[in-house]
């Protein structure tokens, strides 16, 4: 830890206490922790088991026993939406992580060697970003079969070059410091360097870009499972259940409320962590805003 | 700036061929055999190999791929497999329906989003701009084809004023099918127009620090002329970076959008032609979308030169 003594900026706790003055991210952070907390609650209890059909209760509106309602297999709309919650986070989550795995070490490297490797990375970067990520993730999914794993590698891989791009520009910032100058005359070697100086050094910029690009990735998983090429039924997913609606707008125009909310205060609140995230990195951004 | 320009025509026509060989290196290794699934699992082998043949299926890889690119130059996107027609007649047609909507989609976005981000800036640190940037942090978090599923409820299914879904065809005269796709655009452009939103008034608020804004102030200019005519000017260029990259990305969201709406354009195309392995139809797409992204990165490197005089005195 000594290496992050050498940058004006100070240890993770100080960091997160600081984080946590920031409005944005305090409201993030309590709408991620309930996100969190109703998929970990899912594991052990829901209010109905999603497994049983009962078709008796089928499409009931929200009442005292159904908090959101039954859907068209009398399925406990609520319960749905908690387990839900785990699916989107796993597929996002593991999305961020292969973009970060893959990425990270790339752009570090770009920046450690430059030149034409430098070059080389970047122009195939820049040819990710010539996909529109959208539809390579439809074609993706669509040839490889539907499913949660190939959502996940096809939202994962366009995760790549941005943690490649992010990571990059950190480091190439950081290269000529004195410390790693320091370091350098110390004899050690440019990997030594990268885990040792770079890497601790651009992870708070990296966290940032983890929760924009998580908050994307459920975006992108609700859109595939939506149509029909994200995690399949029975397991529920929240796109699903919103296509699973589309047909039944008149009949229960409730049953495409709550998914849709689900949605929009996960992606709200991992919008709003990242905003706090990078207020408290950029203390000058926070004045402008 | 010739040069410029050609250095990014240069890399654009770099990354249309590597992206060629990408599209082609990843349909080929799609699992399943075109003409098996043609013709049915019944089929003998003699008919398979004959429709392999017939397909050029037999013909090694390299030369397939030369005889599909050499193809693409003259838009020769070869012929679909199912609808046995050209692919760049079906492309045409369906192109119809989507390049329409994604445009006006785009109209939309800047012409909600750069007011919005005008007038929160003029307005910093107070409450109607807490209230427009609050917004547009929840709008950006909406799902396109949910806030599509509300708009049918609220506009089609409760008021009545638009269909529900489908399109009557251009043939039906322009205001029929501008209808049929006003609440698509609507859907699509609003997620957008929140993140576009956002970056106007970061990019306003950025240029309204510098000396020259001040200086505009001072010999008197009023505050809403310095701001459209100083200060909007110098920060268009992320602007524009913005709405190009918006650009490639609502027309290829339209392939969403398009499911809830059950409208006949390239994202219900490219549906159909994965599921019924029709992989020349998904390749001739995707390289369409690939040359729209390059070719709009092209045209915003080109406009950044006519916004900013500076980088077209650079040579």
């Amino acid at each position: 830890m000594s290496e992050q003594a050498a940058l004006p900026g100070e240890s993770w706790g100080a960091f997160l206490a600081k984080a946590f003055q920031s409005r944005s991210f305090l409201a993030g952070f309590a709408l991620t922790a309930l996100l969190v907390a109703m998929a970990a609650v899912s594991l052990v209890w829901t209010p109905y088991d999603v497994t049983k059909l009962v078709v008796a209760d089928k499409l009931q509106p929200p009442s005292a026993l159904h908090w959101f309602g039954t859907d068209q297999f009398g399925r406990d709309v609520f319960s749905m939406i908690m387990v839900g919650s785990r699916n989107s986070i796993a597929v996002a989550l593991v999305a961020v992580g292969i973009g970060m795995g893959l990425g990270v070490p790339l752009g570090c490297w770009a920046a450690a060697r430059g030149g034409w490797l430098d070059e080389t990375l970047m122009r195939l970067n820049d040819l990710v970003f010539a996909f529109p990520a959208l539809l390579s993730a439809i074609m993706i999914t669509a040839i490889f079969g539907p499913g949660a794993i190939n959502a996940i590698v096809a939202i994962g891989i366009f995760n790549i070059p941005v943690f490649a791009r992010v990571a990059r520009a950190g480091a190439l910032a950081l290269w000529p410091r004195e410390f790693v100058l320091a370091a350098r005359a110390c004899g050690k070697g440019p990997f030594l360097i990268t885990v040792e100086h770079i890497v601790p050094n651009i992870a708070s910029m990296l966290l940032v870009q983890g929760t924009i690009q998580f908050a994307l990735g459920i975006l992108a998983e609700a859109g595939l499972s939506y149509v029909g090429l994200g995690a399949q039924p029975p397991a529920p997913s929240w796109g699903r259940m919103l296509f699973d609606t589309q047909t039944r707008m008149i009949a229960a125009p409730y049953l495409a409320l709550f998914p849709g909310m689900a949605i929009v205060l996960t992606v709200l609140g991992l919008n709003l962590l990242g905003d706090g995230l990078s207020d408290t990195l950029d203390p000058k951004l926070r004045r402008q805003r | 700036m010739t040069a410029y320009l050609l250095k990014r025509l240069a890399i654009g026509l770099v990354t249309l061929v590597a992206a060629s060989v990408v599209v082609f290196a990843v349909l080929e290794i799609v699992p399943g055999d075109p003409a098996r699934l043609m013709l049915g699992m019944n089929a003998t082998p003699d008919a398979v190999a004959a429709l392999r043949e017939q397909l050029g299926l037999d013909q090694p890889v390299l030369w397939r791929y030369l005889a599909w690119a050499g193809g693409l130059l003259t838009l020769d996107f070869g012929r679909s497999y199912t609808y046995s027609s050209p692919v760049i007649d079906l492309i045409a047609e369906r192109t119809a329906v989507s390049l329409p909507l994604a445009l006006i989609a785009l109209l939309l976005t800047t012409a909600i989003a750069i007011p919005v981000g005008l007038f929160a800036a003029a307005r910093r640190g107070r409450a109607t701009d807490a209230v427009a940037m609050g917004l547009s942090q929840l709008g950006v978090a909406v799902p396109n084809f949910w806030f599509a599923l509300l708009l049918v409820y609220v506009f089609a299914v409760w008021l009545r004023l638009v269909p529900a879904g489908g399109f009557p065809g251009w043939s039906a005269g322009a205001w029929p099918a501008l209808k049929a796709l006003v609440l698509p655009a609507v859907a699509l452009a609003l997620p957008q127009a929140a993140i576009l939103a956002r970056v106007t008034r970061s990019a306003l608020l950025e240029v309204l620090g510098e000396d020259y804004i001040r200086t505009a102030r001072a010999k008197g200019l009023p505050r809403s002329y310095v701001l459209r005519r100083h200060a909007l000017r110098n920060a268009l260029i992320p602007v524009l970076t913005i709405i190009g990259l918006q650009f490639a990305f609502l027309l290829a969201g339209t392939i969403i959008i398009e499911n809830v709406f059950y409208l006949p354009g390239l994202g219900r195309l490219v549906f159909q032609a994965i599921t019924q392995r029709d992989l020349i139809v998904v390749e001739g797409v995707v390289m369409l979308l690939v040359a729209v992204v390059v070719l709009v990165n092209l045209l915003v490197d080109l406009s950044y030169a006519l916004v900013d005089p500076r980088l077209r005195a650079r040579t």
